[in-house]
């Protein structure tokens, strides 16, 4: 048994896993409600086109058929909500037109689902194709407007010294970068590259099932979601309800990366079914639908230049994007560019222009993916970066320290005037080079190049912004509120010592498999004593949980991990009053420990929380006056987002013949400041890495010109096998945050923000020797030898 | 139809369509939902259960195919309430995240070291490329079924990669 | 993921098995379902019929039966990758079998069903080619023998005819060696091939007395690399040769793009994984 402390900082087997591993876990579709009917869609084949007519006659009158809707039925209930309405909001059934390839167009409700399928074919539905926007460029140009409401198919832009919309007014600079570029002892390099549409692909498919109760006047919702509290609230606003007439649970939710961070349109049309039809309806996405009807990601090109100096001194960075929302604009869409803003100069102190701009195209809606704008900020800056190393024939490592935010530079006001709250960027990156030991590889490298083999080594650092997050954020336009609830960015925690000394934990995320039920009982065992195996923790479920705005942003455990904290300290100051009370001892003598209170210096004689409990619960023996029970709920608002940050290396060889990359190794380095549960938080690591790496290697969202997704079954969009993949050799550096009581920045993203970049500079980096600068993502086979080939002719 | 077959050591069942698909015959009339659905293509491995010992994806066989056969599920793993190796491993290294994919690359995993007890990492590796795992990076997995593998052989798992405090 | 409906049969003979399929054109046979079953679910193919021969007895053997091995319609392709029959006459075979899928279709799918299925990106077909392999169809009329050469027609089109089965292929103990190389769609031997080759080479006296070169992934189906075949023949079997015969190697075959290579990568792939299989298999012959 490995299991030995669950202290913070101390490593236990998770609470979540013996019923994972027995298959006794409940996600959504594995629970069932009585009488429940199943919903399938009929879904778009054309990107754009107007609907002429819809024939559902036949299918009607299918046996097994209940219902089956278009958007005649539930145009009353007014489009889609997004919590950032910028753009255009999506239809909850097409409405006249389609938009893009899989768009709702008609929904069946059925017995069973092989029925509700058989029903979707016998619907005919007649389109009058029209020219779709497929690609970005072509879409910004606007020559042909995706939506005729809309002024512009650029729908929004971000500039970094220009987006607080009043709130703090930051210089343009612009000037200062073009007087560098003038001057005599001045590099400039310049690269276009794409960061590449993504889709998710959580194992588990999208499912949801709804049940109204027209006597409690409540639905009962069980979704896959990261944010049951906003759907809750989203789904309420829909019907005329209050946030609370809505009960939404998330049970054991299979993988999110982002994707279960939206409310979607089945969620709110099984809602109606349920409540015209009367009896529950279910509606679980297929892997093919779910390509084309959950969110995709990332979806950017840009231009990027660097400014600098012979000797490695960067003078200014430039970058103009354009990234791609799809059609319609659903939860934070328009905003996924602004995370990448904020760490658009990354870990260093450089002047920095960079601009995207949001358009719409006749794709599915991109959202947050894994990282969200920070993995493609980051990717464009750190290629960048080596770009310009190379240049000027400085090792990629010396640069970045070069001109690094230095560790006594904290809180480092970075360019978009957030303030950076802890780093030590020199230090990871030592260590890095350190434990690959960095001179060997380029020896190693060199002989390899010296038989002629195509070895690279590729490096980046990184920061990111998570934990969100300062409630000032939500004074930059927007509405923020548009799902009922503020999205001020809070988290909260609740703690309840039972009689029995037991501790029930009631959290508002929403988790997918970051372990949220051990790293939350590692905390209160460790502020209040009470066995580990004897805390319970609760999530997922909005009657039963304090307000939360779920999990996303790498933000669960630095914000309700920290209300968590909070509301232990609350729990702490009430036991102590009892302790005194019991041991006859001053309350400021009174220390926690293994087992519960005691005096300080006699950890030997501790009161067990039961006895603490007891009184709390019959408190005519207690001290006079105390409120019975004991439990308190805190709700923790940040003052400031957490930048965690790190340093990643690559060495990889490429076949010349073939183009093939494999990787040999891959090393990271991350500060995440304090960790919970290291185990955990390798994890989050390791699936990070594999997504970003996954990003670099294989996966593309590939679009024909009419608008058709090649990619939209396993088959076409590989995800990594574990064959595909190497063991990660992982170190840490551990540089705790101020911004709250535990100094934990957050994780789950880090992976990802780290590697694509990293592995696409060791493949430059490979072929470097034959002229090659610039490869795009991903690298397959072909695009490696492409780019062989073009530096060669 | 009518299909009859043993699943997890029990005599079952129960009249199906054709079309009904083994997965679908295990999650919806035997209650056993333990196996997974993530695909439809058969890449995701997540529906793998063991017919007559072989792991199999379940949404690659027809239930009338399964007829007279013996069926091990996940929640049949376990003998007399003690964990199977590969459960066990994929407890102590931390093999799993969400737990979806968990199930089917468990009884992957189960039927590959019932072949081959001391695979290396490269055999582990592809051995279990007919799974999709996208939570773990596959790192933790491969270390689970490496401390499994030790356990069916006798012998003290490989130490974990973290710090134990005692 | 929710088949059409369809009418199903489990013939315990396959004089049973035939009659139904003489019976229903619209029947279809299922073996290991590998490639079948998906289409079903996705809804891509909808067979009236699936006449399953998976309870047919003596089909699921690989034999040596003198001058060939004959792999049987039951045979699973990881039979054929771990058979040391095959591994001794027809190495390329059990490659290209071990190459296929992933454990858990090796363990169901069959080497019948992949060649009956003639994906243009799939391996045993290749192997098939270049082993200079016998197909052997079963009807109500009786039983034909269609060479390897003859038997990819088209994409996803084999020469087989609607009420036939492919009972068993015959790969002849022709000596010498063979391999089968590819690059896999996620790089090295994961997954389709975005191309690969097949070889099969005999010497005799330091020259080589005969051989054959099969592509796929490159074209409409999987073929005899014609051209390469004639460059080897003949020749010492030496580096140059070797190069000489793989830039043969598309030579009368159409290359087509996809998703995984343009025309002209996969040209040059096709030289390559010919170079590659022809220099192993001269090592081994």
């Amino acid at each position: 048994m490995t299991t030995t402390t669950s202290a913070l900082g101390g490593v236990v087997r998770r609470k979540e896993d013996p019923a994972l591993i027995q298959g006794h876990g409940v996600y959504v579709d594995d629970l069932k409600l009585s009488g429940e009917l199943q919903a399938a869609f009929v879904r778009s084949p054309l990107a754009r086109a107007d609907i002429s007519s819809i024939d559902t006659a036949e299918a009607a009158a299918m046996d097994g058929v209940v219902a089956i809707y278009t958007a005649d039925d539930v145009r009353h209930l007014g489009d889609l909500l997004a919590q950032v309405p910028v753009g255009k909001l999506r239809p909850l059934l097409a409405d006249g037109r389609v938009n893009h390839v899989g768009e709702a167009v008609a929904m069946v409700v059925a017995e069973t689902r092989a029925i509700a399928q058989d029903a979707v074919d016998a619907i005919l539905v007649d389109y009058e194709p029209l020219t779709p926007v497929v690609d970005m460029m072509e879409a910004a140009s606007d020559r042909t407007k995706v939506h005729d409401d809309l002024d512009s198919n650029i729908v929004f832009s971000w500039a970094a010294h220009d987006w607080w919309g009043g709130v703090i007014d930051l210089p343009d600079p612009r000037p200062g970068i073009e007087a560098a570029k003038q001057r005599d002892d001045s590099v400039v390099v310049s690269l276009e590259m794409k960061n590449q549409r993504l889709i998710p692909v959580a194992i588990e498919p999208r499912s949801v099932v709804a049940s109204w109760n027209p006597g409690y006047a409540r639905f009962e919702v069980y979704s896959s979601s990261q944010i049951p509290h906003a759907l809750a609230g989203a789904l309420g606003k829909t019907f005329g309800l209050a946030s609370n007439a809505v009960h939404v649970v998330a049970p054991e939710v299979g993988g999110g990366f982002g994707a279960k961070l939206n409310v979607y349109c089945d969620e709110v049309l099984v809602c109606f079914a349920s409540q015209q039809l009367g009896r529950p309806v279910r509606f679980t996405e297929t892997r093919r639908e779910s390509a084309v009807s959950t969110i995709q990601g990332r979806g950017w090109v840009a231009t990027t230049t660097m400014v600098g100096t012979r000797d490695g001194e960067i003078l200014g960075y430039e970058l103009e994007g354009v990234a791609d929302m799809g059609a319609y604009t659903q939860n934070f869409t328009v905003v996924i560019p602004l995370l990448g803003l904020w760490v658009s100069a990354g870990q260093y102190d450089i002047p920095t222009y960079w601009k995207v701009d949001c358009v719409v195209t006749n794709k599915p809606t991109t959202d947050a993916y894994r990282g969200a704008g920070r993995p493609e900020a980051l990717y464009y800056l750190e290629r960048t970066i080596d770009a310009f190393a190379r240049e000027i024939g400085m090792d990629p490592t010396e640069v970045r320290k070069k001109n690094y935010w230095q560790s006594d530079q904290f809180p480092a006001t970075n360019n978009t005037g957030l303030a950076i709250d802890t780093g030590d960027y020199a230090k990871a990156m030592d260590l890095l080079l350190d434990q690959a030991d960095y001179a060997a590889l380029l020896e190693e490298k060199q002989a390899a190049q010296a038989e002629g083999r195509l070895v690279g080594i590729g490096i980046s650092s990184y920061v990111e912004i998570c934990g969100f997050g300062p409630s000032v954020l939500s004074e930059i336009g927007f509405g923020w509120n548009n799902y009922g609830l503020p999205s001020s960015f809070s988290g909260s925690g609740l703690v309840r010592v039972n009689p029995d000394g037991s501790a029930t934990v009631v959290i508002g995320t929403g988790p997918s498999g970051q372990g949220h039920e051990t790293t939350w009982a590692q905390v209160v065992h460790d502020q209040l004593g009470i066995d580990y195996d004897r805390i319970m923790v609760h999530h997922g479920d909005t009657t039963e949980s304090p307000m939360g705005i779920g999990t996303f942003g790498s933000r669960s455990a630095a914000v309700d991990g920290a209300a968590t904290y909070e509301a232990c300290q609350k729990v702490k100051a009430k036991a102590a009053v009892i302790a005194a009370h019991l041991l006859e001892a001053a309350v400021e003598d009174i220390a926690f420990g293994p087992g519960g209170p005691h005096v300080v210096g006699t950890p030997g004689h501790v009161i067990g929380w039961h006895e603490i409990a007891d009184v709390a619960y019959r408190p005519h023996t207690g001290p006079d006056g105390m409120e019975a029970g004991l439990e308190a709920h805190a709700v923790f608002s940040p003052g400031n987002a957490t930048w965690p940050f790190g340093a990643h290396l690559a060495l990889v060889e490429v076949d010349r013949d073939t183009g093939d990359v494999e990787i040999l190794r891959y090393m990271a380095v991350d500060d995440c400041g304090n960790r919970i549960n290291p185990m955990i938080v390798d994890g989050q690591i390791h699936g990070g890495l594999a997504q970003g790496i996954g990003q670099a290697m294989f996966e593309e969202a590939v679009y024909d010109e009419t608008g058709n997704l090649l990619t939209g079954s396993l088959v076409d969009y590989p995800i990594p096998t574990a064959g595909d993949l190497p063991s990660f050799e992982l170190e840490h550096t551990t540089t705790p945050t101020d911004v709250n009581p535990m100094g934990v920045k957050g994780i789950g993203e880090a992976g990802t923000i780290g590697s694509a970049q990293t592995m696409v500079n060791a493949v430059v980096d490979a072929l470097a020797p034959l002229g090659v600068t610039n490869v795009d993502m991903p690298l397959r086979p072909q695009k490696v030898w492409q780019a062989i080939q073009d530096a060669q002719a | 139809m009518d299909v009859s077959m043993t699943v997890n050591g029990k005599a079952v069942s129960g009249g199906v369509e054709p079309r009904t698909l083994l997965v679908h015959f295990l999650r919806e009339d035997q209650l056993l939902t333990g196996t997974h659905v993530g695909c439809e293509s058969g890449y995701c491995g997540a529906c793998t259960v063991h017919i007559d010992g072989v792991p199999t994806k379940s949404c690659m066989v027809l239930a009338v195919q399964a007829d007279g056969a013996d069926v091990t599920t996940i929640e049949g793993l376990a003998s007399n309430g003690d964990l199977h190796p590969v459960q066990e491993g994929f407890w102590e290294r931390h093999g799993l995240q969400c737990g979806y994919c968990t199930p089917g690359m468990i009884m992957q995993a189960a039927g590959l070291l019932e072949e081959n007890d001391n695979p290396s990492e490269d055999e582990i590796r592809h051995g279990i490329e007919g799974n999709l795992c996208r939570c773990t990076g596959y790192h933790n997995i491969v270390k689970s079924i490496e401390y499994a593998a030790a356990k069916m052989r006798g012998e003290t798992p490989p130490a974990p990669e973290w710090e134990v405090a005692e | 993921m929710y088949p059409r409906e369809f009418d199903y049969v489990v013939p315990a003979s396959l004089d049973e098995a035939l009659d139904a399929l003489a019976s229903n054109p619209g029947a279809k046979v299922l073996a290991g379902g590998m490639s079948l079953l998906p289409l079903m679910k996705m809804r891509l193919f909808s067979p009236e019929m699936v006449v399953d021969i998976g309870r047919i007895p003596g089909l699921g053997d690989i034999s040596d039966n003198g001058d060939h091995l004959a792999i049987g319609a039951l045979v699973r392709h990881k039979q054929t990758a771990s058979s040391d029959l095959v591994a001794a006459h027809a190495a390329a075979l059990a490659e290209a079998a071990s190459y296929t899928g992933d454990p858990q279709v090796r363990a169901r799918g069959t080497t019948c069903g992949a060649l009956a299925h003639a994906d243009i990106a799939a391996d045993q077909p290749a192997a098939a080619l270049a082993l200079g392999s016998t197909m052997v169809a079963a009807s109500k009329a009786g039983r034909r023998e269609i060479a390897a050469a003859d038997f990819f027609v088209d994409t996803l089109t084999s020469a087989l005819n609607p009420d036939e089965i492919l009972v068993e292929v015959r790969v002849p103990k022709a000596g010498g060696g063979s391999v089968y190389d590819k690059l896999g769609r996620r790089g090295g031997h994961s997954d389709y091939a975005v191309a690969g080759a097949a070889a099969w080479v005999k010497k005799s006296n330091g020259t080589v007395e005969d051989a054959r070169v099969a592509l796929t992934g490159v074209g409409l189906k999987p073929t005899l690399a014609a051209g390469s075949m004639e460059a080897i023949i003949g020749s010492d079997g030496g580096a140059d040769a070797v190069a000489s015969a793989a830039e043969r190697a598309t030579e009368g075959v159409t290359v087509l793009e996809d998703l995984y290579g343009s025309e002209a990568y996969k040209a040059h792939l096709a030289k390559v994984y010919v170079g590659r299989a022809l220099e192993q298999a001269i090592a081994r012959a």
